[in-house]
């Protein structure tokens, strides 16, 4: 599966493997589901969804400095 | 995870209210948190000329198209700040949504009015970008919708952005601050506009999902000034706490809102507002905090002009 963290800074990452839940793929990453949204094909997820091997999905953080 | 309201498949989950929403339901609980924080604060008149300061962030932009759908006058305020390639797309992304919703804008840039913009503000004045854009953002806001002869003034701070501001402001004990802040500061003088916050009691994380929702098209960009700002360790901070106690956040801020902050105003001090002996605007002092610090970062323009004239006289001078 791939996952693009859109920002503040744009990185890809590859996890291998299956039966990854939105929560898990958060908390293997260390991001806090507080401060972001996880969204497929540009569909939001909720914490619970199961995410394929050949999924892409997309992390943006919600926090701004402003 | 099914919809709270409906048999319908959720796509937020909102921890704090115990409550996942499908699309309709999510943006049906926005609009009504949204609704009920300008009924409740008395914030808004179905009449009022109402200025949307939009920065180009899902915020303001979010706060304009709801303001908008609710029916009210609105018209944008945008601040070119001059951060390189950032202000351009924040300028861009302004524009093109007040095209697209056929709604009026106004524009500043900081450069061309005032002589400099946000960097080289900050370079003359040898203090972080943030103290001098935030206070001119103030000033301008309030200028020009007083200028214009707008109503009030409505910005997109949301729930985020006031719980850090308190705990900043806790931590250090600011009670000037503590005292100030609110979702709605009235008009005390007739040049001071009234300025409102219709979005406290919504997170930005509903907001982005709001702003996602409608597609709106708002510059993801962070401000490069932002990185490393206290406001952003705060949040961080507040959603870790957040993450252990849902709810924390809102308890904190509405909290204080209800209870800490009433009993703060008795003690508050209060200034006599008079006008700026330069620029005419409402301050407590005989020059306002915007003209001082334009004065003082103009001068120190000028004296590094002249020290670099003057060692170009000197290098240019016959050794004997």
């Amino acid at each position: 599966m791939k996952v693009i963290i859109r920002n503040p800074k744009r990185r890809e990452v590859e996890l291998e493997g299956k039966g990854w839940r939105v929560q898990d793929v958060l908390k293997h990453l260390d991001l806090n589901p507080e401060s972001v949204l996880v969204m497929r094909a540009g569909e939001l997820l909720t914490r619970d969804e199961h995410v394929k091997t050949e999924d892409t999905i997309e992390v943006l953080s919600a926090i701004s400095g402003g | 995870m099914r919809c709270v309201k409906c048999p319908d498949k959720a796509v937020i989950e909102l921890r704090r209210h115990h409550s996942p929403f499908c699309k309709p339901h999510f943006i049906e609980y926005f609009e009504n948190q949204v609704e009920r924080a300008v009924r409740r604060q008395g914030m808004l008149s179905p009449d009022d000329r109402i200025m949307v300061a939009v920065s180009g962030g899902k915020d303001s932009l979010t706060l304009w198209y709801v303001l908008n759908r609710m029916g009210y006058n609105t018209t944008g305020l945008h601040i070119h700040l001059g951060i390189g390639e950032y202000s351009d797309a924040s300028y861009d992304a302004t524009l093109a949504f007040a095209k697209q919703h056929d709604l009026e804008v106004t524009t500043v840039d900081l450069s061309k009015t005032y002589g400099m913009n946000v960097p080289d503000l900050s370079k003359a004045l040898r203090r972080v970008a943030c103290s001098g854009c935030g206070l001119s953002k103030r000033y301008i806001m309030n200028k020009e919708a007083h200028e214009r002869g707008f109503d009030v003034v409505a910005t997109g701070h949301n729930l985020d952005d006031e719980a850090a501001t308190l705990m900043g402001n806790v931590l250090h004990w600011q009670m000037g601050y503590l005292a100030r802040q609110a979702p709605v500061l009235e008009a005390t003088t007739e040049k001071l506009v009234k300025k409102v916050k219709p979005l406290y009691t919504v997170t930005e994380r509903e907001t982005a999902a709001y702003a996602l929702l409608h597609g709106i098209d708002y510059v993801e960009e962070e401000c490069p000034n932002a990185f490393g700002a206290k406001s952003l360790l705060y949040k961080d901070a507040l959603n870790r706490i957040e993450l252990e106690s849902p709810g924390a956040k809102h308890q904190f801020l509405l909290q204080f809102f209800e209870n800490a902050r009433p009993r703060l105003e008795v003690g508050a001090d209060e200034h006599e507002l008079r006008d700026c002996a330069i620029c005419g605007q409402a301050t407590t002092t005989e020059v306002c905090a915007f003209c001082r610090m334009w004065q003082q970062a103009k001068r120190r323009v000028e004296q590094k002009e002249e020290r670099r004239q003057l060692r170009e006289a000197e290098a240019a001078a016959p050794t004997t």
